[in-house]
């Protein structure tokens, strides 16, 4: 650890402003491109689902 | 002989989606393991730069972020040959997959970089070769992305596009070596794989953790990315349907 204390950690040597702006950043935008993109992979088997839930009801009822 | 069967498999999308799932899965552990420890290590453990202090630790973000983004456009100029050459479905699918995860890692490159700029060079933005080069690399990619939206026909988008990125690859070497072109403000570049790291080995330890992550992070987007347009493009198959029978 290179750090003594938790406000020393966060206070980065006067550059806690650019560090975290950096850091937060990045992880905030990582993680949001992860979620995108698990959502757009659940609506499309949703959608799918859909299209198969049709087909099926077309076949029972010509 | 394997690697030619390997070929002519990576024509079929069912093939290719059924055998992806496990590396996605791989590379979604890799990636969260690999980016948790490179951070924590880079930005408490690693020691603090003589001359920059604790505004260094940027580093661990900036560099890996700016790496993958410029290997994703590689293999987006890679993928266009195979597309232009072979004609393979899933080579525009990988296009399409590439390109929103090289916007994002070069957006978040500059990103970094200005805030990194701001206490140690003065400015959050200068007219340097490294960083007009990169900026470069974005318009690069909003430009085939704009591309591939305005063109409604899937072959002429596809090698539209995939000329584009074909050609676009020339800017890759500009921004490698525009730190040794110009010395402007960029400092040289962090990694090489002829010489040895001129970090200690406290430092550049984490950041070799982090490239990789970010590596194992961009292949992990991309393949579920790939995954989603595939079922897209083949949900009138018969496997596509099995999937959700």
């Amino acid at each position: 650890m290179q750090f003594e204390s938790m406000i020393e950690f966060v206070a980065m040597g006067g550059h806690g402003l650019y560090v975290w702006l950096a850091y937060g950043t990045t992880c905030a935008v990582l993680i949001g491109s992860v979620l995108s993109v698990r959502i757009a992979a659940k609506k499309q088997m949703q959608q799918l689902r859909l299209v198969a839930f049709h087909q099926t009801r077309c076949k029972r009822e010509p | 002989m394997f690697l030619r069967e390997f070929w002519h498999k990576l024509g079929s999308p069912k093939w290719f989606y059924q055998i992806s799932t496990g590396w996605m899965i791989g590379f979604a552990v890799a990636a969260l393991v690999l980016l948790v420890v490179g951070m924590v290590w880079g930005l408490a453990f690693a020691p603090a730069d003589y001359q920059q202090g604790n505004s260094f630790r940027i580093i661990y973000v900036h560099v890996p972020t700016a790496m993958v983004a410029q290997s994703v456009y590689i293999s987006m100029g890679v993928a266009g040959i195979v597309l232009f050459v072979w004609r393979m479905k899933l080579a525009d699918v990988a296009i399409a997959a590439c390109l929103p995860v090289g916007m994002m890692l070069t957006a978040l490159a500059l990103f970094s970089g200005g805030v990194w700029g701001r206490p140690t060079w003065g400015t959050w933005w200068e007219w340097d070769g490294r960083t007009v080069s990169t900026l470069v690399l974005l318009f690069l990619y909003i430009g085939i992305y704009a591309l591939r939206e305005a063109i409604p026909d899937i072959t002429l988008r596809g090698r539209a596009s995939a000329l584009v990125a074909i050609v676009g690859t020339i800017n890759i070497p500009i921004i490698k070596y525009s730190v040794d072109w110009w010395h402007t403000l960029h400092q040289p570049g962090s990694f090489s794989l002829t010489e040895k790291p001129t970090m200690p080995v406290e430092m550049w330890a984490p950041l070799l953790v982090m490239v990789l992550g970010m590596y194992c992070f961009a292949g992990y987007i991309i393949l579920a990315r790939m995954r989603i347009e595939i079922l897209l493009r083949e949900q009138r198959t018969q496997w596509v349907r099995g999937l959700v029978a």
